[in-house]
C-alpha cells in the first residue's frame, strides 16, 4: 500500500492542477466555442445554430472598426517598440557606465499597470491643459495636438502610451541577445576592418533571429490582448474608434447583454492569438527534439 | 586625397576627435530617451502636488510654485468611485487581500507542479506540462463568460474569494513554467541518491529542493504579484461596488463624468495605485526583468 502510494504521489500532487486547467481553460474554451455556435443573447442557449453569430459579427461596423483598429496599433506598436528597443540595446552596449540607471528608467513602465499608464497619458494628451496647451505657452499658438480626443487619431495615441511602456522591454531582450553573441567572431571582424555598422547589420543583428522572434510573439500576444491600456486611455471612444477586439468582447459581454456575439468575437481573438503562437511553439518544440 | 597627407599625429587627433563626438551623440541619445522615460512619471508627481487653480494657468511640465498635498489626501480617503465616497483606501486594501494569498497559493502549486514534472517524470507529464503551458497563451477573454457563471454557481460571483481564486487558476501555468524550468537544471541524480537513503517524495522536496529555491520563488512572487496587483480585466468584470481592486476604482475615479474633472487628484490616485509594484521593482529589479524574460523567451 505505501509503496503504491510512493508511487503514485507525484501524480496526485500535480493532478488538482491538471484538473483545473481542464476546466478552466480548455473546458471554458469549449463552453465558449459552443455558445458562439448558438442564438445566445441575454441568456446562454444551448441548441447549435451555425454560423449566425460569426455572420453578425463580421457584419457589424463596430467589428470592423475594432479588427482594423487591432491591425493598425498592433504593426505600430511591433514596429516602433522592436525599433526602440533594439536601438537602445545597441546605444546601451557601447560599454556605457552609467548603464544600469539607464536601464532601470527605461525598463521601469513594465512594472506599472496599464490603467496608471493610461491615466498619466490621457493628461500628458489633454489638449485643454497638457503637450497642447504647452506648447502653445510656448508661442506656438497654431500647435495642435489632439489625438485622444480625435476620432482619426486616437488610435496613434494608443501607441504612444502603448510603445511608452513596452518597449524598454524590449530593450532588456535584445541587450541580453547582444551579451550573447560570440565575442570572438565581433573581435576577428574588428581585425580585418569591418566598420562597426557592418559588424552589426552583417553579424550581430542577424544571429539574434530567435530574440526578434520571442519579441514579436511577446508584442503580438500584448497587442490583441490589450484592453486595460484603450479602458483607461481613450474609454474605447470618441464614439468606438479606439475599440479593439478586446475591448468590443468585453461590451458585448457585460454592457450590451449579447452573449452570442461576445463569445463569437473571443473565439475570433484566440484564433488570431493560435495562429500566432502556434507555429511558434511547434518550431521550440520541434527544436528542442532535433 | 587629404587623408593620405594626414601626419599620424594629425590622424590620431581626428580620430579622438570623432570619437569624442560619437560619445557625445551616444549620451545625448541615451539622455534623451531617459528623459522620454521619466516625463511621464515627472508630471503625474509635478501634477499631483498642485492645485488646481495652479494646473489651470500653469504649463504642464512646471515644477509646482506651490507644494500641496490635499489631492493626495483626496484620493486617498475621499475620492468618488462611483456612488462611493472614500477614496482609494477600501480598494487599496481589496488589492492587498487578494493579491497576497493569490500570489502564496499560486506559488506553492506551481513550486509543487514544477517539482513533479522536472523530477518526477512519468508517462504523459511532458503533454500535461504543454497544456498547462498552452493556459497561459490564450486570450482571457475567452473564458470570461463561462467563469462568470461558474462562480455564479459556485456562490463567489462579485468577491473577494472569487477573484482569488480566478487569479489562482490562471497564474498556476506561469508558475509551474517557472519552478519546472529551474528544477530541470538540478541533476535527478540528486533524487536518485536520496531514494537510495530511503528518503520519500515529500521529504526530498522540503530538504534538498526547497532549500535550493528562494531565487526562483522571489522571481515567480514578484512576477504573480506585478500580475496580480495590475490586473484590470478579472478586477472590471468579476467584482462589484466594494470589492474592486484598486486599479479598477482608479479608473472609476479618472473616468467618472460627474463634478469638476480634479487632474491633480487622478494623477496622486495612479501613483498610489502603482506605488505597491515601482516599489518592488526599485527594490528587487533585477528578479523583476528575470521573470519578465523567462516568461517571454522560454515561453
Amino acid at each position: 500500500m505505501t509503496e503504491w502510494l510512493e508511487r503514485h504521489i507525484p501524480k496526485m500532487v500535480l493532478a488538482p492542477s491538471f484538473a483545473a486547467v481542464l476546466v478552466f481553460v480548455y473546458g471554458f474554451i469549449a463552453w465558449t466555442a459552443w455558445v458562439s455556435l448558438t442564438r445566445s443573447r441575454l441568456l446562454p442557449k444551448y441548441e447549435i445554430e451555425g454560423l449566425i453569430q460569426y455572420e453578425r459579427l463580421f457584419n457589424a461596423p463596430r467589428w470592423d472598426t475594432a479588427m482594423s483598429n487591432l491591425f493598425v496599433f498592433g504593426t505600430l506598436f511591433i514596429l516602433i517598440s522592436m525599433f526602440l528597443g533594439l536601438m537602445l540595446a545597441i546605444l546601451l552596449d557601447q560599454k556605457i557606465r552609467t548603464e544600469g540607471v539607464l536601464r532601470t528608467i527605461y525598463l521601469y513602465p513594465m512594472a506599472l499597470s496599464l490603467i496608471v499608464t493610461g491615466t498619466a497619458w490621457k493628461w500628458i494628451m489633454n489638449p485643454g491643459l497638457g503637450l497642447e496647451a504647452m506648447v502653445r505657452g510656448w508661442g506656438f499658438d497654431s500647435f495642435t495636438f489632439d489625438w485622444v480626443i480625435n476620432p482619426d487619431k486616437a488610435i496613434y495615441a494608443v501607441v504612444i502610451a502603448g510603445v511608452w511602456q513596452a518597449s524598454g522591454f524590449v530593450m532588456a531582450l535584445f541587450l541580453a541577445g547582444l551579451r550573447g553573441v560570440d565575442g570572438e567572431i565581433i573581435k576577428a571582424a574588428q581585425v580585418d576592418g569591418i566598420p562597426t555598422w557592418r559588424i552589426y547589420t552583417a553579424i550581430i543583428i542577424p544571429s539574434m533571429a530567435p530574440i526578434f522572434l520571442s519579441a514579436f510573439i511577446v508584442l503580438a500576444h500584448l497587442a490583441i490582448k490589450s484592453f486595460d491600456l484603450v479602458i483607461a486611455l481613450t474609454g474605447g471612444g470618441p464614439g468606438y474608434a479606439t475599440d479593439l477586439p478586446a475591448t468590443f468582447m468585453y461590451t458585448m459581454a457585460f454592457s450590451r447583454g449579447d452573449i452570442g456575439q461576445a463569445a463569437s468575437s473571443a473565439m475570433v481573438m484566440m484564433g488570431v492569438v493560435f495562429a500566432i503562437i502556434v507555429p511558434y511553439l511547434y518550431s521550440e518544440l520541434r527544436a528542442k527534439h532535433d | 586625397m587629404t587623408d593620405a597627407t594626414l601626419t599620424p599625429a594629425a590622424a590620431a587627433n581626428s580620430r579622438n576627435w570623432s570619437h569624442f563626438a560619437l560619445r557625445w551623440t551616444l549620451f545625448t541619445l541615451l539622455g534623451l530617451f531617459a528623459l522620454f522615460y521619466l516625463m511621464p512619471l515627472f508630471v503625474m508627481i509635478t501634477t499631483s502636488l498642485k492645485s488646481l487653480e495652479e494646473i489651470r494657468t500653469g504649463s504642464l511640465i512646471a515644477f509646482p510654485r506651490e507644494v500641496t498635498f490635499d489631492a493626495w489626501r483626496t484620493a486617498w480617503s475621499e475620492a468618488c468611485t462611483g456612488i462611493q465616497c472614500e477614496g482609494l483606501r477600501p480598494f487599496f486594501w481589496n488589492s492587498v487581500v487578494i493579491a497576497v494569498p493569490a500570489v502564496a497559493i499560486s506559488t506553492m502549486l506551481g513550486a509543487a507542479n514544477g517539482y513533479v514534472i522536472a523530477q518526477w517524470r512519468f508517462r504523459g507529464a511532458n503533454l500535461i506540462f504543454s497544456l498547462m503551458l498552452f493556459g497561459c497563451f490564450i486570450p482571457f477573454q475567452v473564458v470570461l463568460l463561462p467563469m462568470a457563471r461558474m462562480l455564479g454557481l459556485m456562490g463567489l460571483a462579485g468577491s473577494i474569494p472569487g477573484l482569488i481564486f480566478v487569479h489562482v487558476i490562471y497564474g498556476i501555468g506561469f508558475t509551474t513554467l517557472f519552478f519546472r524550468n529551474f528544477y530541470v537544471t538540478i541533476p535527478q541524480d540528486l533524487v536518485k541518491a536520496a531514494k537510495v537513503d530511503g528518503a520519500g517524495f515529500f521529504r526530498i522536496f522540503w530538504s534538498i529542493f526547497l532549500p535550493l529555491s528562494l531565487p526562483i520563488i522571489v522571481v515567480t512572487v514578484i512576477w504573480q504579484f506585478t500580475q496580480i496587483w495590475n490586473d484590470f480585466l478579472f478586477g472590471v468584470s468579476f467584482s462589484q461596488a466594494g470589492t474592486q481592486p484598486v486599479t479598477v476604482a482608479l479608473n472609476n475615479i479618472v473616468n467618472s463624468t460627474t463634478g469638476v474633472k480634479e487632474y491633480n487628484v487622478d494623477m496622486a490616485a495612479a501613483i498610489i495605485a502603482a506605488l505597491p509594484t515601482l516599489l518592488v521593482y526599485a527594490v528587487a529589479g533585477k528578479y523583476f526583468i528575470r521573470g519578465l524574460t523567462a516568461g517571454s523567451v522560454k515561453g
